[in-house]
């Protein structure tokens, strides 16, 4: 079985399924709607099986595929993953069939194609499996660059108000960092012998200063894509103007690009780079945290505050990733799948939120889950799932992050710790303006705020309800997979851990 | 006095400009018998065939590598690698050219003679056949570039920037609607276009008195002399200096780099939409076909004192080209002052003095002129009762009333953004990674910081199209004629096609990129 190209085929399968729905009449919405469903499931079939397939403790790289495509300048379709892009590939197949079946009325209430949005949808999917799939930079670079055209439409086109202006902000910054990162590959394809295969790369010997350089390149576009501060102005107005199914995605997935990509490209490329530049990075990640988390205390608006809410969150990985231990490192790789999970699951709540409201503004509800109480109750657990309370993923991650951050870096350790305070407050808050309190009068005139969650809305929330409190008890299946990546991620930058790392990491998980 | 002796012709080699030469004059033949009813079709036929036949005599020259009419053209890699580019490019603006069913009578007035936005002027906009002198203008003007690209002597480049400088200027005045523009556009490309000889020509002069001063050789301005005297001259490095500056200026002026590219906004506008875009296309090729030869064969030993000028030069284009065409709120200008962006790119192209670096600056002209001839077939499609809707704001809600081909300028829009899996994209990277190679950081640094810029004109256009609701002034498509479509479909097709698969044509100019001396 592990034979099975599958890899190439997770990637060009959703391009097949995206046509197929493309293709279909404008008059057959529906019909549209259950082909992307199922094909998505299909897509996530494939990927389990790849992920039994997948042996923990085997190769760090496995599943590897390469065919010619330009033998000019060296580029190859070469696919390969290791535990990190396995876990991100599995997060992609299980969020794509629920933002599908989440956003099943979505596309009607614009007067645009319906069929189109869900092909867009399974572009989407398809861009952002052949990003983690890709090892071969340019590869990567193509779906880096090709991934912001389907999700520009989507905002674009779909999305609610100020819509234009979110969508040309979101394209233009991931444009301007995409370009850095350009004239960096081109650099990095001239002094790395011509290249661009990750494996030879990696092996290649860099000028010190070029590697500065280089870095700074690729660390500019992934760090506008996270997004850290301070390039994170365009995810609140992206975040906020998305369908709420493609703010899901957004940044449960599209976003770990980046963080993904400083894991696969920036550390083990340029390692003496890294730690140069790790100071910078922390204190970028440690503002994020504070800073962010103090924006979405104030915001009104619900997919803004989710929005904000998540910079902060990248703070967190963007810590873990720069304190060079395996605990952080681990901590941060399943932050990412945590935090997928757990903000999708709140943006895709809050989206059934605002649908019934016909408002995202936050002073527009209170009292809510009088009307609505199981929808509330949903939001009461997405919100604390992401105020990493113990017992639910995230804690998990976070926790993992702040003690591997605590044995090499303390006082970063210290003020990260406040934002576990800051997310109580605006996750707490939220809840208490929308759910609870009085009733909010204007809200019983609403029709939508009478119906609570449909049967198709619960089988959106139960599958990333499930997972959260599974990971959150027990999740040495993902750190099992993750481990022996991060590790040789952390050899490759050259740090071996102050203590001892698999056992604590393991009592740490349990 | 040496004895005259008659230079040997190599007529195979030098047949794809006899034809378009000769299919030119039998244009005026045409003209001159046959009945005005059957003209366009002859007229476009011939053209046709002619490109078609000069274009089978390209390939089957392929293997050239020769010197002939006593060394004035020089048939090598890099001369029939263009030539086949310009001939195809000028394929696609042929069939633009003569699309009669868009609009009646074609893009073109009958008598352009006649004093714009008189009555009989307004008369003959509204209906009547068009010119089809446009046809011989045509053939003249690729027959030119030909010459233009294989000349291996600044005389014959002189001729041959005159032969199809000529009826380009022509060509530029026979718009059928917005006259006075048309007329103001043709009268300032004749004027600058002639002061751009006029500083060529003294170059030239001025090349040829530096060429003199070789002890044992007499003074010429073929480029093996020139690059014999770049060694080893010893006259006066003023000479040089001053005569590189003058043809450079010349030559950077069909180029459209800054700053001299006050020209292109005005003349791309004015000019007859399938003119643009044959001028966008083919010009640029023959004019960087021009520069290439120029540069890397005759000055190649003056490298250290011409890149950093020609860099700052390209460094201004792509900022003029870039910056200015935010502001710009026509279409064409847009695409025009995108195409002066475009020409400083290409210059860091030719400033990477290696075979990658040569290829790679090929490999350019040929994805951009398939992008850009089809960008302006689509301009020719959005019209209204006034004909042409050139005008940004009228574009708004394209996207809703016709989806199909507003998804096809999307897409050549990508493709000038240099978004992956688009041409726009491995032409980028075909003349970075050479100029990075050759310790150009600076230039490709520059392009990259330029490209963000660009990026915003062509989102705004985007934008325009799918997520601005149609209003009353939202002008229709037409459906093109045949000819038009085959345009379309071909410059869309090969947009693609190097974007997803660029090996085949890399290879093939990689194989041309060498020159003979």
């Amino acid at each position: 079985m592990s034979n099975f190209p599958f890899l190439s085929v997770l990637t060009v399968a959703p391009l097949v399924g995206a046509l197929v729905v493309a293709l279909l009449p404008r008059r057959l919405p529906d019909l549209a709607k259950l082909v992307a469903f199922g094909w998505s499931l299909l897509v996530l079939v494939l990927s389990v099986a790849m992920w039994i397939a997948f042996q923990a403790d085997g190769d760090r790289f496995q599943f590897r595929e390469s065919y010619a495509w330009i033998p000019n300048w060296g580029v190859n379709f070469t696919f390969e993953v290791d535990g990190i892009a396995l876990v991100m590939l599995m997060l992609i197949a299980i969020l794509v069939p629920l933002v599908i079946l989440a956003s099943w009325h979505d596309a009607e209430q614009s007067k645009r194609s319906v069929p189109v949005y869900f092909a867009l949808l399974l572009v989407l999917e398809c861009t952002m499996i052949g990003v983690f799939a890709a090892a071969d930079v340019f590869l990567f670079y193509v779906f880096f660059e090709v991934m912001l055209v389907p999700m520009y439409f989507l905002i674009g086109s779909y999305g609610g108000h100020q819509r234009q202006y979110a969508a040309v902000k979101f394209f233009l910054y991931s444009l301007v960092g995409g370009l850095f990162m350009l004239a960096a590959v081109i650099g990095l394809w001239v002094v790395g012998g011509k290249t661009f295969d990750w494996q030879a790369l990696s092996q290649a010997d860099i000028d010190v200063n070029t590697a500065r350089w280089l870095f700074l390149g690729f660390f500019l576009a992934f760090a506008i894509k996270a997004p850290f501060f301070p390039f994170h102005t365009w995810l609140p107005d992206a975040g906020g103007a998305a369908p709420a199914g493609a703010a899901a995605l957004l940044v449960g997935v599209l976003d770990k690009v980046g963080t993904f990509g400083i894991l696969r490209y920036c550390l083990p490329l340029f390692p003496e780079a890294s730690k140069w530049f790790a100071p910078w990075a922390l204190a970028l990640g440690v503002i994020g945290i504070i800073y962010a988390a103090l924006l979405a205390v104030g915001q009104n608006d619900l997919k803004r505050l989710v929005s904000y809410t998540s910079i902060a969150h990248f703070g967190f990985i963007g810590v873990g990733i720069f304190a060079f231990t395996t605990q952080a490192g681990t901590g941060a790789v399943l932050y990412m799948l945590n935090h997928g999970l757990a903000t999708g699951l709140l943006f895709l709540v809050v989206g059934m939120l605002i649908a019934r409201r016909g408002s995202a503004l936050i002073s527009d509800f209170g009292g809510a889950g009088k009307l609505v109480p199981v929808l509330a109750g949903v939001l009461f657990f997405a919100g604390l799932a992401s105020l990493a309370l113990p017992g639910t993923a995230p804690f998990v991650s976070e926790f993992l992050v702040l003690i591997g951050t605590f044995t090499t870096n303390k006082p970063v350790a210290v003020i990260a710790t406040l934002g576990i305070i800051l997310a109580a407050a605006y996750v707490l808050w939220m809840i208490q303006r929308t759910t609870q309190g009085t009733l909010n009068p204007a809200l019983t005139e609403v029709d939508g705020m009478r119906r609570d969650l449909t049967l198709r809305e619960k089988i959106v929330v139960a599958p990333l309800i499930a997972l959260i409190v599974l990971l959150g008890f027990y999740p040495k299946p993902v750190t099992d997979v993750i481990n022996p990546a991060v590790k040789a991620t952390m050899q490759d930058v050259g740090r071996t851990d102050p203590a001892p790392a698999v056992g604590s990491v393991q009592e740490a998980a349990k | 006095m040496t004895e005259l002796k008659l230079p040997s012709l190599d007529y195979a080699a030098l047949a794809p400009i006899l034809i378009m030469l000769g299919a030119a004059l039998v244009g005026v033949l045409v003209e001159a018998f046959v009945p005005r009813r059957l003209r366009n079709g002859v007229q476009l036929a011939l053209a046709l065939l002619a490109v078609l036949a000069a274009l089978t005599m390209v390939i089957l020259n392929a293997d050239d590598r020769l010197l002939t009419a006593g060394q004035a053209i020089a048939v090598d890699g890099p001369t029939l690698f263009l030539q086949g580019a310009i001939l195809i490019l000028a394929t696609m603006a042929l069939l633009l050219i003569g699309e009669r069913s868009v609009e009646r009578g074609g893009a073109f007035v009958a008598h352009a003679a006649v004093t714009a936005e008189s009555p009989e002027d307004r008369r003959q906009a509204e209906g009547g056949g068009g010119t089809t002198e446009v046809y011989p203008l045509a053939t003249f003007a690729i027959g030119g570039m030909l010459i233009f690209v294989a000349a291996n002597d600044l005389l014959t480049m002189f001729i041959a920037l005159e032969v199809f400088s000529l009826p380009l200027y022509l060509l530029c005045a026979l718009a059928r609607r917005r006259r006075l523009l048309s007329q103001e556009a043709a009268m300032k490309y004749f004027l600058l276009g002639a002061y751009a000889s006029a500083f060529f020509l003294f170059g030239v002069a001025l090349v040829y008195g530096f060429t003199s001063g070789i002890p044992g050789r007499t003074a010429g301005v073929d480029f093996a002399t020139i690059h014999a005297a770049v060694a080893d001259s010893s006259a006066s490095p003023t000479l040089l200096y001053a005569g590189m500056a003058l043809l450079a200026i010349g030559l950077l002026f069909k180029a459209a780099a800054a700053p001299f590219h006050v020209w292109t906004p005005d003349v791309y506008q004015g000019a007859p939409t399938p003119v643009t875009g044959f001028m966008a296309a083919c010009t640029k090729v023959a004019a960087f076909g021009a520069l290439l030869r120029v540069f890397h064969v005759a000055f190649a030993g003056a490298a250290w004192d011409f890149t950093p000028v020609l860099g700052s030069v390209a460094v201004l284009t792509m900022l003029v080209g870039a910056v200015l065409a935010v502001t710009q709120t026509d279409i064409k200008r847009l695409l025009a002052y995108s195409s002066i962006a475009n020409a400083g790119y290409l210059l860091v192209g030719v400033l990477a003095p290696s075979k990658d670096g040569l290829s790679g600056t090929m490999f350019y002209l040929v994805a951009y002129g398939f992008s850009v001839i089809a960008a302006f077939a689509v301009v020719t499609l959005v019209r209204d009762a006034d004909g042409e809707a050139t005008h940004l704001s009228r574009w708004a809600g394209l996207g809703r009333r016709s989806p199909f081909f507003a998804a096809i300028f999307t897409f050549i829009l990508l493709a000038f953004a240099g978004i992956p899996l688009t041409s726009g994209f491995t032409s980028k990277f075909a003349i970075f990674a050479p100029a990075l190679d050759a310790n150009q950081a600076w230039l490709v640094i520059a392009g990259v910081l330029t490209s963000m810029v660009l990026a915003f004109p062509y989102l705004r256009v985007v934008v325009m199209m799918w997520l601005s609701e149609p209003g009353d002034a939202t002008p229709t498509v037409t459906v093109p004629g045949a000819l038009t479509s085959a345009a379309l479909v071909i410059g869309v097709l090969a947009t693609l096609v190097l974007g997803v698969a660029p090996a085949p044509l890399l290879d093939l100019a990689t194989g041309a990129a060498e020159f003979v001396r």
